[in-house]
């Protein structure tokens, strides 16, 4: 009888907030349920629909203000001429995303394989760390506009010093947090481990690169996003093809639809990415995070 | 940098602990009783002096897997099931890919009274429930000594005196021999067959007390008067300790 008084009280609560039912008194368990299910759908409704209002309204307003102010079309497009610039030149985009798309990836996975294997080492050698540690910290705080000129130069003009780009850019992240991952076991667990004669191979197998993973997937989400604005960098400074070069041709011809259309491109496909890596982490990760006491 | 002082945590502790025999040691805090039983696991190195366990040094009980060790936080790996924590003692270290001495890892959850949950995660059971699976994992290859650090203090009364039945069951069932550290005089009293009590500063044994209370033991003993009396030696002793 225990659920029967739950759910009248909890109609009771909901007749007198909505009105729908006199005084709150008790009504058949059936009624109760669809009314709580009727308000569960609407507020499932609601959370999809109300940030789909929200982009509508955004689009309006840039249409209204484009129309209002008569801008003209080489300072800013209007939404319908840039979605037209979406269909109609959807070859030369594509052709154009492929490279950064792969610099990017490319990018993203060189930079954080060697993350991850020096954070490895930094933690099994300590004196390493201590050696090497505050040199990177320095090279992270170098701007990546200022990095790139470096590394074009040593690299030439295809498509590797871009990927070395996305990859320094992804790099610095990663190392940091993969350190700490690496050296958040509990006490008690590593005290476990020894007690349990483990070597230290699976200690790293078994223990620290398992806690580490939360503390990598931070990471990586990050990297997803930096690995492409690394990629647009590089192409900006020297490169025929990719979404950069794009930016820069369509803004030296004042051709403001291709540019935001670009735009439009490098961003979709740099959210694609993270949600990419935001999958994998929910595949991953599947306990709760270590809580402090137990 | 502050001022650093070097602490003698144990001097001339020398105890023994008869097979199938349930010690528990008590003790104000910074007394040394979890210094004594990680001196005992092997997991802190005496400055000084000579450890035998089992006749041997600590290390080499530790290799073959004398000792089973219960922490105060489970210190279960939160992404393996209860079953797979109970197994962790058979994937690392000497005895991996050795055959098994004593109860198998689902035997051992049934004994700490947790069939059925053996697919579940940590985060999915409660605080009593985690230890209950840390103490079969202590309890996997047949340990001949389980050494138990504080292991419920962290858990509430209710909880914590269902858990010290168990123990003591589990004990029974099993007659592997305890080493039992806690800050609970109640515990301390209900649990062992003798108390072990520590003073502080160095730390070093001030008495050991007989305990003679009915076997088997149950939670109602508490009340009685024989349970009082010694309750009682044991809180006077510990406040000249």
């Amino acid at each position: 009888m225990a659920t029967g008084i739950g759910l009248d009280s909890l109609v009771a609560d909901g007749a007198l907030a909505d009105g729908a039912v006199a005084d709150g008194a008790l009504v058949d368990p059936n009624v109760a349920r669809d009314f709580w299910r009727a308000n569960q759908r609407r507020a499932r409704w609601k959370r999809r629909l109300l940030p789909l209002l929200g982009a509508a309204t955004l689009l309006f307003v840039w249409w209204a203000l484009i129309a209002v102010f008569d801008v003209k079309p080489f300072i800013a497009p209007s939404p319908q001429v840039v979605a037209a610039t979406l269909v109609d030149k959807a070859d030369i985009l594509l052709a154009n995303l492929w490279p950064t798309a792969i610099e990017a990836v490319a990018g993203f996975l060189l930079g954080n394989f060697a993350a991850i294997a020096i954070a490895t080492l930094f933690v099994h050698r300590k004196g390493i760390e201590m050696a090497f540690f505050p040199i990177v910290v320095l090279v992270n705080s170098i701007p990546v506009v200022a990095k790139a000129p470096i590394l074009m130069l040593l690299m030439g003009t295809g498509m590797a010093p871009k990927i070395a780009i996305a990859a320094v850019i992804c790099f610095f992240p990663t190392l940091v947090n993969m350190v700490r991952g690496l050296e958040a076991a509990s006490p008690q667990a590593m005290e476990l481990m020894h007690v349990l004669s483990a070597r230290k191979w699976e200690i790293f197998v078994r223990l620290r690169l398992p806690t580490s993973i939360p503390y990598l997937f931070a990471a990586l989400k990050i990297a997803a996003s930096t690995a492409v604005v690394g990629a647009i960098v590089g192409e900006w400074i020297g490169s025929q093809v990719g979404i950069g070069a794009l930016i820069i041709q369509a803004t030296y011809n004042f051709d403001s639809a291709l540019l935001y259309a670009t735009v439009f491109c490098g961003s979709a496909f740099s959210v694609l990415f993270f949600l990419t890596i935001r999958l994998l982490e929910r595949l991953c990760v599947r306990w709760a995070p270590l809580s402090a006491n137990l | 940098m502050s001022e650093r002082r070097e602490v003698t945590a144990l001097q001339d502790v020398s105890f023994t602990l008869e097979a199938g025999s349930f010690l528990t040691l008590l003790g104000p805090s910074g007394c040394g009783k979890s210094t004594l039983l990680r001196v005992v696991a092997d997991i802190v190195r005496p400055s000084q002096g000579q450890v035998r366990v089992l006749g041997h040094p600590p290390e080499a009980a530790r290799l073959s897997r004398e000792i089973g060790f219960v922490f105060q936080d489970a210190a279960l790996l939160p992404w393996r099931s209860a079953i797979d924590n109970v197994r962790l003692p058979l994937q690392v270290g000497a005895a991996r890919g050795k055959p098994l001495k004593g109860r198998g890892p689902e035997e051992l959850l049934a004994l700490v009274g947790l069939a059925g949950w053996e697919k579940s995660l940590p985060h999915e059971l409660s605080g009593g429930m985690r230890q209950r699976v840390s103490i079969a994992r202590a309890l996997l290859g047949g340990p001949r000594i389980m050494l138990m650090d504080e292991p419920f203090g962290a858990l509430d009364e209710i909880t914590r005196d269902r858990l010290n039945d168990e123990l003591l069951r589990i004990w029974r069932e099993t007659g592997t021999t305890i080493l039992f550290v806690t800050h609970s005089i109640h515990e301390a009293a209900y649990l062992g067959q003798k108390v072990m009590m520590l003073a502080a500063n160095p730390g070093r044994v001030r008495e050991i007390v007989d305990v003679n209370l009915p076997e088997p033991r149950y939670l109602a003993l508490r009340e009685g008067p024989e349970f009082g009396r010694l309750a009682g030696h044991l809180r006077a002793v510990l406040e000249t300790c």
